[in-house]
């Protein structure tokens, strides 16, 4: 993968894979091959991946390519994680309704 | 495949995780952890990650206030390598009516014998805890600044990741699907991956364990009862305290990473195990909090989801063996507060299963209760 231009406080190339919560692939390859975790439930909840506005539009294919890396599974064989409402982020006012709601 | 077990715990959440680790702390070689899916799936993953103090019985306050104390040393005890977001900025338990303040000024005089440093706060000093809180209906609140926040995926991963270290073996994606029994003992279970024998078998399955004990001949008083839950977007820190209404049937904080956590259940619902997320709750949730909290209007949700608690009819955890199947324990019925009293209920079910006196007396927190008619109503459930 070539270099998105960002660079760690040491000046190393790092790649963002979840742009909302700010995840390296650097992290997220810690997690898998390091810590062994090759679950998408897993790597969410540890590592925030997928949880921030965009809910995993930008990252989650990303993500479960570099799980079938290490897996050695086809792509279509690791399994996603639950589409949770709303689709696109809603503020709490209009879903509260109210007299300037029409 | 058998294979046999000193131990097997069913239920990987964090009364499993931190019952695990107990006993293999305790010296047990083969302790086995089953769990239907990932470590922390069910109620714990889904819980609205707080922790308190502020009970209204004493057998839930005690076991609240040690864990909490529990939870502060939590990491070096465990020597877990990343963070458990441990934040204590209080909770504000507001009251709307007389019946209310009645009832916490109650709750505070047993909180104060326990030695729990809970308050009670006039409108005017819960303004400067929580400045754009709506005063409108308010007597006032109570407040004890040792409560707060903690991460339930994080600290679960902490028990497990220490447990495993001490050799417990845990089981992913792996269901049981039947209790075995030798004359009336429990000798073991069958899951999905095989049979393990062992003397001692726990449920930790939250409501499952109904299920579980039903595998027995056990009717156990555990109902499940959804409870939803959204999280906004992220942003600067605004609010300290977890703002909590009972009148309201509602909790709402912001977590460390900056979201606003805020949820609500329906206790007339039907008392099934559907988990999913419905439309109603955005609406009710939404308009809600909007009239307590009117500034969180401008926030935007970015997710919802839904949970179980564990009912019981008292609303107080069920702790202890089962008498009618030696061997066979159960910690579940947690009705709410499973994640918060975690620390302490591992290390009294360990000390429970082994034979040990526990630290304290548990005797209170048994199934057999519901038959004496003892029981410990917990007024302060939302």
């Amino acid at each position: 993968m070539s270099g998105c231009g960002c660079k760690t406080k040491d000046n190393k190339d790092v790649n963002i894979i979840c742009r909302c919560e700010d995840i390296t692939l650097e992290e997220i390859r810690a997690y898998i091959y390091d810590k062994g975790i090759t679950d998408l439930e897993q790597l969410r909840r540890l590592l925030r991946v997928g949880m921030g506005p965009c809910q995993g539009r930008t990252c989650t294919p990303l993500i479960v390519r570099e799980i079938a890396a290490a897996t050695k599974e086809p792509v279509s064989d690791v399994p996603l994680t639950t589409f949770r409402p709303p689709t696109t982020p809603v503020k709490l006012g209009v879903l509260a309704g109210g007299d300037d709601n029409d | 495949m058998i294979k046999t077990a000193d131990a097997v715990v069913i239920g990987g959440g964090i009364i499993g995780c931190s019952t695990a680790y107990n006993l293999a702390k305790m010296g047990l070689k083969k302790v086995v952890l089953i769990e239907e899916k990932y470590i922390a799936s069910g109620a714990t993953g889904r819980c609205g990650a707080g922790m308190r103090m502020q009970w209204g019985t004493e057998p839930n306050a005690v076991l609240a206030r040690d864990s909490v104390a529990m939870y502060e040393t939590l990491e070096e005890e465990l020597e877990y390598d990343d963070s458990i977001e441990l934040k204590q900025e209080g909770y504000l338990l507001l009251a709307y009516n007389e019946k209310m303040v009645e009832q916490f000024h109650k709750n505070l005089g047993l909180q104060h014998k326990l030695g729990i440093p809970s308050r009670w706060v006039t409108p005017e000093e819960i303004k400067e805890l929580v400045p754009h809180i709506n005063l409108q209906g308010l007597h006032g609140a109570t407040f004890c600044p040792k409560d707060g926040h903690c991460n339930p995926f994080k600290a679960t991963d902490a028990y497990a990741q220490a447990a495993k270290r001490l050799g417990v073996e845990i089981l992913t994606y792996t269901r049981v699907t039947k209790l075995l029994k030798e004359g009336d003992k429990i000798s073991g279970v069958e899951t999905t991956k095989g049979t393990i024998l062992s003397p001692l078998v726990i449920s930790c399955a939250g409501a499952y364990t109904r299920e579980l004990g039903r595998m027995v001949g056990v009717e156990l008083p555990i109902y499940p009862e959804r409870h939803q839950i959204l999280v906004t977007e992220p942003v600067e820190k605004l609010q300290g305290p977890m703002v909590m209404s009972f009148y309201h049937g509602i909790y709402c904080q912001q977590v460390p990473h900056g979201g606003f956590i805020m949820g609500l259940g329906d206790p007339n619902e039907v008392k099934d195990y559907n988990i999913k997320s419905s439309w109603q709750f955005m609406h009710e949730m939404a308009a809600k909090i909007t009239f307590i909290l009117p500034i969180l209007k401008n926030l935007r949700v970015v997710r919802q989801w839904s949970g179980l608690y564990d009912l019981t009819p008292d609303k107080t955890q069920i702790l202890g063996a089962i008498p009618e199947v030696p061997g066979f324990f159960v910690a579940a019925g947690f009705s709410g507060r499973g994640f918060m009293i975690a620390p302490v209920v591992g290390k009294l079910m360990a000390e429970v299963m082994l034979g040990q006196e526990p630290e304290y007396p548990i005797d209170m927190y048994g199934v057999k209760r519901f038959e004496s008619g003892q029981l410990y109503v917990e007024p302060s459930v939302v």
